[in-house]
């Protein structure tokens, strides 16, 4: 009897990430629930760019490739014409919380039908380690040799909250993969905001805190306990918003 | 079939929706405001999709996206506008996605004005975007030629898999003019989008639109394969008018809007006792450059006229080839020029010689 197998969302591909990049954990866990849901086939991803510019190798969907910030954009050019397909981005926080940071406001204010997967590791990944605005005050990076400076670089960008406080917006929640419970509620929040878009019920996004050990400068099993203690407290997880109520 | 009084503008828009668009993206800019303006109500009431985006930026990649998913996709806008679009033309060319892009030019450099000019003519033919790429390149000279030009725009985009611009100008985009809108395009063969990212539930295989290219080896492929493409274009696409050619003193080089004005110049010209012919460029890419072999022995110089300071100019003197004078008369800042002073430069020719 079957216990585990690879999922059908994932090509054969081997992906190029570092290793310890929870890039890995979190395509698995998309490529599951789309898998789980039935709808790989129905599916069209958008990747935007950043060390997951591939990730169009290993999804087993239809995918575009939009330029940097722009995959919000690109999905809701999609999504209009195509309307009973799932489409949904992958980015990063560089990509979505920087130079994309209208496009994604804007699709999530116009209520687009998307889900956006947000890899939040406070940092510039595929570029070498840049400041990005969600690296944390005191985080060395290689724009902020001295450690990031409250007066000089400004303070981290909470995302999550800013998307939970958009009327037209879904489903905002912020989701961590430091340790296996985790792992799971993170799966289980992606799932979540597929749902809502196959319901129909607008803009979606999951932030998820992801480690970059190789620009962190820390072994895998450190950058996870670091997310936990460093970024945790200035991200705190939960759900930002939620058409559906709940008790 | 009947005709019809209409704004350039709006013209634009039916042309298109007749062309079969699928979706528009756009965002207000004068002096096309009316384009998306009336697309607003009129594809959302034939059940089409149309999105105001947030920037230029973010229309030309809804642009991207939909052309992706195999749809006939538009966007329209103006000099400043159009220059945010060009990372996003620069990777449709890339990937390979045909679009229509309307740019009704206005004055610049920066904000610059907001009345008409011709000043984008280089934003237009030499790129703005990165990369070995073209963009296909139309300029019409009435409203009737717009509506005709953009029918022919997607189907050439379609053919090609390349955005193709229609370059008008602020008066055409504004001025009213009686148009006939039911001729068709003359159809092409045009492949089945196969490419196109609808799930993979309905075609064979993956299908993955990108412009990546990181090995080299492969990336010099691709551009040497779109450049095949180019040369394709170049081959059967090049458009141009010339009149009243026939024993004339002098050649004037003129597009759209100028071309109409000088129209009347000729005539006035005429009247004086000089003959003077024009080459009417219609694709500004491919700039049509057998033209400039057609002209007669009668000519002894070649005028060119444009709403700037000399941007066309330089195509003239490539496909000119140092066999004539050349001289230039251009306004700029939104001026529009009268007749009269095509008719003077003609006159005073020696005194506006540029290249002799």
């Amino acid at each position: 009897m079957i216990r585990y197998e690879r999922t059908k969302g994932l090509t054969d591909n081997h992906t190029h990430y570092c290793p310890g990049c929870t890039h890995g954990i979190l395509h698995k866990l998309v490529a599951e629930v789309l898998d789980e849901l039935g709808v790989l086939g129905n599916t069209v991803g958008v990747a935007s760019v950043g060390c997951s510019v591939f990730s169009y190798e290993y999804f087993n969907t239809d995918f575009q490739q939009a330029p940097h910030g722009r995959a919000c954009a690109t999905a809701t050019g999609i999504k209009r014409v195509l309307p009973d397909r799932i489409v949904f981005t992958y980015q990063g926080d560089g990509d979505l919380g920087s130079i994309g940071i209208a496009e994604a406001i804007h699709a999530a204010n116009r209520g687009e039908n998307i889900t956006v997967i947000l890899a939040n590791n406070a940092t510039y990944g595929m570029t070498g380690g840049q400041m990005a605005p969600t690296t944390l005050i005191g985080q060395v990076s290689t724009t902020s040799q001295e450690g990031r400076d409250r007066i000089q670089h400004g303070a981290p960008l909470r995302i999550s909250e800013i998307f939970g406080q958009i009327e037209a917006a879904a489903y905002v929640e912020r989701v961590s993969l430091h340790d296996i419970g985790n792992v799971r509620k993170a799966k289980k929040a992606i799932k979540k905001a597929f749902t809502y878009q196959m319901e129909g019920k607008g803009f979606t996004m999951i932030e998820v805190i992801s480690t970059c050990p190789v620009n962190w400068g820390m072994k895998p099993r450190q950058a996870l306990d670091w997310a936990k203690e460093h970024m945790i407290p200035i991200y705190p997880l939960g759900v930002y918003k939620d058409v559906v109520p709940h008790d | 079939m009947s005709k019809v009084l209409m704004k350039g503008n709006e013209a634009i828009a039916l042309a298109a929706v007749s062309a079969g668009l699928d979706a528009f993206f756009g965002y207000p800019i004068t002096p096309q405001n009316e384009v998306p303006e009336y697309l607003s109500k009129y594809l959302v009431e034939k059940g089409k999709v149309f999105v105001q985006a947030e920037s230029e930026v973010a229309a030309i990649n809804m642009v991207y996206g939909a052309a992706g998913a195999g749809k006939r996709v538009m966007t329209s806008s103006s000099s400043v506008g159009i220059a945010l679009k060009q990372e996003g033309i620069s990777y449709m060319a890339g990937a390979e996605l045909p679009c229509v892009i309307v740019s009704v030019m206005r004055a610049g450099p920066g904000l610059g004005g907001i009345q008409p000019s011709q000043g984008d003519y280089f934003q237009a033919t030499r790129g703005g975007g990165n990369g070995d790429y073209h963009v296909v390149v139309f300029a019409p000279e009435s409203i009737q030629e717009t509506v005709d030009l953009i029918k022919e725009a997607f189907e050439v985009a379609d053919q090609y898999r390349n955005p193709v611009m229609i370059l008008a100008d602020g008066l055409i985009g504004q001025m009213m003019e009686s148009v006939d809108l039911d001729r068709p395009a003359k159809k092409r063969h045009i492949e089945p989008k196969s490419y196109a990212t609808i799930g993979t539930n309905y075609h064979e295989g993956r299908n993955i639109i990108t412009s990546l290219g990181l090995d080299p080896v492969y990336q010099e492929k691709h551009n040497l394969d779109l450049k095949k493409k180019y040369d394709e274009i170049r081959k059967h696409e090049v458009a141009f008018e010339m009149i009243n050619m026939e024993h004339a003193e002098y050649v004037i080089v003129a597009y759209g809007t100028v071309a109409r004005i000088a129209r009347s110049s000729i005539e006035m010209l005429k009247e004086k006792g000089v003959n003077v012919g024009m080459i009417r460029p219609i694709s500004l890419w491919p700039y049509p450059k057998k033209a400039f072999d057609l002209i007669p022995k009668s000519v002894k110089g070649i005028l060119v006229a444009e709403m700037s300071l000399g941007q066309m100019l330089d195509d003239v003197l490539i496909s000119n080839k140092g066999r004539l004078p050349v001289a230039f008369y251009g306004r700029a800042g939104g001026m529009v020029p009268e007749p009269e002073e095509i008719v003077d430069a003609i006159l005073n020719f020696d005194s506006k010689v540029v290249e002799s």
